[in-house]
């Protein structure tokens, strides 16, 4: 097992970097930094869900939040390091505080949705609403719906004039995504993950074993938000400007379809579901005859009808036959998925 | 006194409103077990529905009251063959889908109506009550709330489909014993709880003024309400508008209409955390 | 005289105007096995389920092992070192046979140590064959077996188990047995059950609930003749 363990980080770490060169030839660093924002908060619903079975309705309210933090940190404090590490632990803290509300008060899954909605919908509501002068945290102005320009963007950790953007921040970008992706695979390995997808099966079997499955959904729920934090930190830095809309339902049902399209349960999935979606967002984006909610809407109709494991698990059967087993032909595009989100 | 009365007004109105908003969603989430995210959307179709009928010269009242329903609930009939009745059983599976119909609508609605507001002027003239002024249209929804309500009532206590209804909502599978195809009751409560979402936001329509995107507004509002209520139908419709009613009435007038919304929304996080059942798994327990 | 692993002092649940179990005092010596029998609704499931936590007793204490756990989550109650098995098989569908009896031995011990742990039980239990199978693949009965694997792989000091042997087959009754009687050789066992053929098998005393009250306590056959439990059992007197 260990030795898969080894096996398995090399290949990841092969895959990676081979893909961190290869993927500036097809796309534009620009926008590729753009996907790696969006992959690596895929990544974080990937993981409370697809692994926890914790459907956050609201995984965008820990991205705007730490996207917020980054902008609002980075004016008090004129550099950016600080502001990365707060991005991260500001949505993580409040992901415990909510999580515990939640979690310990064993809310069951529609509720748990309800909340997260709800709760997203304030802080959009409110970062809406401060507009006026007189909401500012130190020196930095909400700005309301206009939003917050001009703050810092990353440079390097002790020489704010080294700033980091174009092509560099690209490459910052991925191999934070690489590594946040080998710490995702580390937890998955260890105890802790390995009963996070126990309790995903079957929760009051693993309470019944003597595990403490809130604090465990609690802990894992603010993982899921501080890797969404950390996101939201590389999309302010990549945009120069956070804006209400990170915080919008729309931006939480993205997140969600990038899951499903992507695959559930598996870790690459949905970060592909994200490049994906974006960049035919992105796409769409330069017409004006569809309009891209529409699709994305069929989008997500499409999959939870006919292919609800997700790309990832065909890529792979597909990956098989191309290798040379073809064993299992048999097409079973509706297996049975209760191990992902029902009940 | 003359303020007293304008606050007991706008009060009514926004305990009526949340009621109107929800009836739809709650027919639905009660009978079904299914939560129909595409709720607000539904609502703003209605509210299309409306307009459209009204350009083409219907009286303002029927394409209310008659022709939004008809048409929200014939396009939910459609849906529900189409996605939904594919997907029972399978609770997040339901939510997801509704949430992409949503987003699909959204779009459509976009590319039909264009992304600005459509207006239809209220039909009710405004009148004074001392100093204040009053809006004519308020009394109507709160009329129309109020007529929806006890309808549902009488309805459920009424009629054989309302006991094949109660049936369901307490034991699903009752029903079917009973000989009651649960695939034609689901099909019928899915199209009438769609038709009830249309109509409220037939009605709601010439207050707010329709964008694309306005469904977002109700379709949260009228979640919680619901979630809230609990089990009974009416008695949780009514008591969990109330209660959000006054919340958000309160802090409105207290400090800005923003802060009301937050206050409701805030009020709903706790009341979920008090009691995770709803309001009527506590209180009225056992009325409909 | 043996310590006294769990005992229950004027248990009391009540469901609205339902009495499902009343004032039932329990006393459960270390390693003494021990059937909870009664007709339907008799409150015995209720009753082991505020045992193990499922259920807040309106009145009345729980004490294991001398500290009290009325209220108790009941994941507390398992990380004292409490074996549960519920009436419907609940295991770890998506799960191997082998992860799920390991996740049961980590809790008490570190990843090194659960995997042998796991692989031992795995053996005592002749699940070899199949320990790399997704449990929701697998026979009832095997089912079954795997959910006794993860009881015993936590070595439990008690253990309760709600119908152990509903909807086995004759063969799989006998071997439960055997796994049951080899459980009580360092632990209590209190079983809920109906099947008396079965509990005739194990030779233990029993507990008779009826209405909620316990009726009478004593060993299985003087139990099984004593015409008040038939009459129970049959319905003829209330």
């Amino acid at each position: 097992m260990r030795g898969d363990a080894r096996r398995d980080t090399a290949f990841i770490l092969i895959a990676g970097v081979v893909l961190i060169f290869f993927m500036p030839l097809l796309i534009d660093t620009h926008v590729l930094t753009l996907l790696i924002a969006y992959g690596m908060l895929a990544l974080s619903l990937g993981l409370i869900w697809g692994f926890g079975g914790v459907l956050c309705f609201g995984q965008a309210a820990f991205f705007g939040l730490g996207a917020y933090t980054f902008a609002v940190a980075g004016i008090n404090l004129g550099e950016s390091t600080l502001p990365v590490i707060l991005a991260v632990l500001v949505p993580a803290v409040f992901a415990l505080a909510l999580g515990a509300m939640m979690f310990y008060g064993r809310l069951g899954d529609v509720y748990l949705a309800v909340i997260t909605l709800v709760v997203t919908l304030i802080l959009f509501r409110w970062i809406n609403s401060t507009a006026g002068p007189e909401y500012t945290i130190g020196v930095a102005r909400l700005g309301g719906f206009n939003g917050i320009p001009g703050f810092p963007i990353l440079n390097v950790p002790g020489r704010p004039e080294l700033m980091i953007w174009g092509e560099t921040l690209y490459y910052v970008a991925a191999v934070s995504l690489l590594v946040v992706f080998l710490l995702v695979t580390w937890l998955l390995r260890s105890s802790f993950g390995r009963i996070a997808v126990g309790i995903r099966e079957n929760e009051e079997r693993v309470s019944l074993l003597g595990f403490d499955i809130r604090a465990r959904k609690t802990i894992l729920f603010a993982i899921g938000a501080a890797i969404a934090g950390l996101a939201g930190a590389l999309y302010a830095t990549w945009a120069e400007v956070v804006t209400p809309t990170l915080f919008s339902l729309q931006q939480s049902a993205e997140i969600i379809i990038w899951c499903i399209v992507g695959g559930l349960g598996t870790r690459f999935g949905p970060i592909l579901g994200a490049a994906a979606l974006a960049y035919l967002k992105f796409a769409l984006g330069q017409q004006a005859i569809i309009d891209n909610m529409f699709v994305l809407g069929l989008v997500l109709v499409l999959f939870v009808l006919f292919l609800p494991r997700g790309l990832a698990p065909e890529l792979a059967r597909g990956w098989h036959w191309l290798a040379g087993s073809r064993r299992r032909p048999a097409r079973r595009r509706r297996a049975p998925r209760a191990e992902v989100s029902d009940g | 006194m003359d303020l007293a009365a304008v606050i007991l007004v706008e009060v009514l109105y926004a305990i009526a409103s949340l009621a109107l908003i929800s009836a739809g969603l709650a027919v639905v989430f009660g009978m079904m077990k299914v939560i129909n995210l595409a709720h607000g959307e539904f609502m703003v179709l209605g509210g299309y529905a409306t307009i459209t009928a009204v350009g083409l010269g219907v009286n303002i009242f029927i394409a209310m009251l008659i022709v939004a329903p008809l048409v929200v609930g014939l396009f939910g009939l459609i849906v529900e063959r189409l996605i939904f009745r594919h997907l029972y059983g399978r609770m997040i599976d339901t939510m997801l889908a509704s949430w992409g119909l949503s987003l699909m609508m959204i779009g459509a609605f976009k590319m039909i109506f264009g992304n600005t507001t459509t207006g239809v002027s209220g039909p009710i003239p405004g009148f004074s009550i001392g100093n204040y002024q009053i809006n004519g249209y308020n009394f109507f929804i709160i009329i129309v709330s109020v007529l929806l309500l006890v309808a549902m009532l009488a309805v459920l206590r009424g009629t054989r489909a309302g006991l094949v209804a109660r049936g369901a909502m307490q034991r699903a599978d009752m029903a079917s014993a009973m000989g009651h195809s649960p695939d034609r009751i689901y099909m019928l409560t899915f199209a009438v709880g769609s038709a009830l979402s249309g109509l409220a936001g037939a009605v709601l329509a010439p207050l707010v003024g329709l964008v694309p995107t306005a469904g977002a507004a109700f379709i949260a509002k009228a979640f919680i309400t619901v979630i809230a209520g609990g089990p009974s139908l009416v008695a949780g419709l009514a008591s969990a508008s109330g209660f959000f009613g006054l919340v958000n009435q309160f802090f409105s007038f207290l400090v800005s209409p923003v802060v009301g919304d937050v206050a409701l929304l805030v009020a709903a996080v706790i009341l979920l955390r008090l009691l995770p059942r709803g309001i009527t798994s506590r209180f009225f327990r056992g009325k409909l | 005289m043996a310590e006294t692993v769990l005992e229950t002092e004027g248990l009391t649940m009540r469901f609205g105007g339902v009495v499902a179990v009343d004032n039932v005092s329990l006393k459960l010596k270390a390693r003494e096995l021990r059937c909870l029998i009664g007709p339907n609704g008799a409150g015995k499931s209720t009753c082991f389920k505020c045992l193990c936590g499922l259920l807040t007793p309106t009145d009345g204490r729980v004490f294991l092992r001398g500290e009290e756990t009325t209220g108790w989550e009941p994941h507390q109650i398992a990380a004292l070192g409490v074996g549960i098995k519920m009436q419907v098989s609940s295991v770890m569908d998506g799960l191997s046979v082998h992860e799920n009896i390991w996740m049961a031995a980590r809790r008490f011990n570190d990843t090194q140590a659960a995997r042998r742990k796991a692989d031992e039980v795995i053996e005592r239990l002749a699940l070899g064959p199949i320990a790399r199978t997704e449990l929701g693949r697998l026979a009832h009965g095997e089912r079954q077996r795997v959910e006794l694997g993860i009881v015993m792989a936590a070595d439990p000091w008690l253990v309760l188990l709600d119908e152990p042997a509903a909807g086995m087959t004759a063969d799989e009754v006998a071997r439960m047995g055997e796994v049951i009687r080899e459980m009580t050789r360092s632990a209590a066992v209190v079983i809920v059950e109906h099947d008396m053929q079965f509990i005739r098998s194990l030779a233990s005393t029993v507990t008779v609930f009826h209405r909620g009250r316990v009726l009478m306590e004593d060993h299985v056959d003087r139990v099984m003749s004593d015409p008040v439990v038939r009459d129970v059992y049959l319905g003829k007197r209330a």
